[in-house]
């Protein structure tokens, strides 16, 4: 294979990894927190779209980048009011989020703009256009979230007890420190992250909005976790692997091979999940979610 | 706080979810109106469309049909405290069990070919939540993860077979050519037509018989049924199971395969009832529906066909409604959906809270 187009793989490999990466790292803040998230595709479905609205009523990107976060962060302060305050069902919460966002966007955008769902195209300043090598900032600031999150959780005092929340939230609690603060802080911060993988589609990759982009993306980034045991470096790993396998199945798609036919794309499509399921089975390795993710903390007991 | 909210049985079975729907309209009027629609218009609209004519009726009870089995899929897999969000998935291999079944047994007489297709349709859609079943039953492989990645192995495997494998060979779209016209499930107007009675014709087919059907069996199994009382057993306490005797790895497996059989139904309403086909996204995100079902219904076959009904009329209603005022499109159901799932099921808590302290002062101040 000639180098240019591995160099243009691996380039739309990076593109294709980022709104997976910045979903992921969410996940891996909330659920670190023991807040399970299974809503990210919906937090993510959200900021596209308030983000490409923004940036076209206000005529810039990094305003529908402030917008992409708040609807993002208010999506996820429901989330974490139901399963935080109200001890909620943590999974229910998070299929209630995906199927709003789906609704709520398709709905909203279609009463707005009357293009079945759709918001104007962008153009100029009213996208982030490529800084370096290409890639917008958005790139390079998700990016720098890895080591940011690796150094924050693993390093600071608010990293090392939001961690301990996640596990017993009983012995934080005793210490005196309070469980539901610093969950509702991982959800914010995981909403924040949602917000910029959100943005980075509609106002970054593609120049608008379209009903349902997100295409599952937020549940490849939940496999991504998975796969990345809940860490920060895995994690870029597994987000670049997955963005990877998407990239070379663009890449492959209608190209025939003699003696096997037209490459199954579908086949490749579909590793993420099966490798997340057999991954999950402990058939190579074994992946230990933080002890206490999903499971209310009640203080009497 | 933490001991158990008490609260009278009709007050737990009837007030609060009551409640809950009732905030769901409400939020779901509230977006109406900031779309600069009037609400009380759009509800009209609703009910006529899907109550106001025979024909509305009839579609209205087709959606029903979907949503009692994918309700009764996810509360059979509550039950034994197992949450089943992979219904799409398992009535998407549904119906590839519905296609392979008919189009290669087409030689059969109806009266076999139907009841094969649909055991086949139980039969895969059970093949396919097995895995995930007996993922969490040996493995300790999280449900919920399991069955969101199986659905994406359907959609995935779907489309990779509808397109190279299953399709007609002349046709252009990934669809599998028309099952045999022995195998279609006679619709209800003409079923009603052979006693010579005259209804307006819809969708609606006789599956609903067979929705029915299932609930009662449902509801025969969980409450009155040796089995159901393990499921149940499981589902509130694993460590009580095992010192009763019970293997919480069997229950799990076995609620697991009956909860995709029943998801399998969705199928049978769609392909052998109306489609007569297998075509891409037929299942249109009904699996996620039966979860605000099953909520709603409290995960009784009961509640489940009364909520089966609500978004029966929702489904129908809104396709009538975004004919009359296009702003409000179909979406609005995701959306008001969307609502009841976080307020039945997330917010729970809440309601019950609120109904318990107008319980205590009421009791106060007749004291």
């Amino acid at each position: 294979m000639d180098p240019g187009i591995i160099a243009t793989i691996l380039d739309s490999a990076l593109r294709l990894a980022i709104p997976l990466l910045a979903a992921c790292l969410a996940g891996l803040w909330s659920e670190r927190s023991g807040v399970v998230d299974i809503g990210l595709e919906g937090k993510m479905l959200v900021s596209a779209f308030a983000a490409a609205a923004a940036a076209y009523a206000f005529g810039s990107a990094w305003i529908g980048l402030v917008f992409g976060i708040m609807a993002s962060v208010a999506f996820g302060l429901v989330h974490g009011f139901a399963s935080i305050s109200q001890r909620g069902n943590q999974i229910v919460s998070g299929v209630a989020i995906n199927m709003l966002a789906a609704g709520l966007t398709a709905i909203v955008g279609n009463a707005w703009y009357g293009q079945g769902g759709r918001t104007p195209p962008l153009e100029g300043v009213q996208r982030f256009d490529g800084i370096l090598l290409g890639h917008s900032s958005l790139v390079y600031i998700v990016l720098l979230a890895v080591p940011l999150t690796w150094f924050v959780l693993g390093r600071t005092r608010f990293g090392l007890r939001l961690r301990a929340v996640g596990e017993n939230p009983a012995a934080v609690d005793t210490a005196g420190i309070s469980v539901a603060r610093l969950r509702y802080s991982a959800v914010v911060i995981g909403g924040i992250l949602c917000g910029i993988g959100g943005t980075y589609l509609s106002v970054g990759q593609a120049a608008g909005f379209l009903p349902n982009m997100t295409a599952g993306r937020g549940f490849i980034a939940l496999a991504a976790l998975i796969f990345a045991k809940w860490r920060a470096w895995p994690a870029l790993g597994a987000c670049f692997l997955f963005g990877l396998l998407d990239a070379i199945a663009n890449q492959l798609q209608g190209l025939f091979i003699p003696g096997v036919g037209e490459v199954p794309v579908q086949a490749i499509q579909a590793l993420p999940y099966l490798m997340t399921v057999i991954l999950l089975a402990g058939v190579i390795g074994k992946a230990i979610p933080p002890r206490a993710a999903g499971v209310p903390y009640v203080k009497e007991r | 706080m933490s001991a158990p909210i008490q609260l009278p049985k009709w007050a737990e079975t009837v007030l609060v979810p009551a409640i809950s729907v009732a905030a769901a309209f409400l939020i779901a009027g509230l977006v109406v109106l900031s779309i600069g629609e009037n609400p009380l218009t759009a509800t009209r609209y609703l009910l006529q469309g899907s109550l106001g004519t025979g024909e509305g009726l009839g579609f209205t009870l087709f959606y029903a049909t979907d949503f009692i089995f994918v309700g009764l899929a996810v509360a059979v897999a509550y039950h034994a405290g197992l949450f089943n969000i992979g219904g799409e998935g398992q009535a998407t291999l549904a119906g590839l069990g519905i296609a392979l079944a008919l189009n290669n047994l087409a030689f059969l007489p109806g009266f076999l070919l139907i009841p094969v297709g649909i055991l086949s349709a139980a039969a895969f859609g059970a093949a396919w939540a097995a895995v995930p079943g007996y993922l969490q039953a040996k493995r300790g492989s999280h449900i919920v993860i399991t069955t969101i990645m199986f659905n994406w192995l359907a959609s995935v495997l779907i489309v990779y077979l509808l397109v190279n494998v299953l399709r007609e060979p002349q046709s252009m779209n990934p669809e599998t050519p028309s099952f045999p016209e022995t195998s279609h499930i006679p619709f209800m107007h003409e079923a009603f037509a052979w006693f010579g009675i005259t209804i307006p014709s819809s969708q609606l087919n006789l599956t609903l018989v067979l929705a029915l059907l299932s609930a009662y069996l449902v509801w025969l199994l969980i409450y009155r049924s040796r089995l159901g009382y393990a499921i149940r057993v499981v589902g509130s306490n694993p460590t009580a199971a095992v010192y009763a005797g019970i293997s919480p790895a069997r229950i799990i497996i076995i609620a697991m395969m009956l909860s995709g059989a029943l998801a399998g139904g969705l199928a049978v309403n769609e392909l052998m009832g109306y489609q007569h086909r297998l075509l891409l996204e037929f299942t249109s995100g009904y699996g996620f529906v039966g979860i605000a079902v099953a909520l709603m219904g409290r995960a009784h076959p009961v509640g489940i066909i009364l909520a089966s009904l609500l978004f029966g009329i929702l489904y129908q209603g809104g396709a009538e409604l975004a004919f009359e005022q296009p702003n409000i499109t179909r979406d609005m159901v995701v959306v008001i959906g969307g609502i009841i799932i976080l307020f039945a099921g997330a917010l729970d808590g809440l309601f019950r809270r609120l109904v318990a302290q107008l319980f205590t002062r009421q009791k106060l101040a007749g004291a």
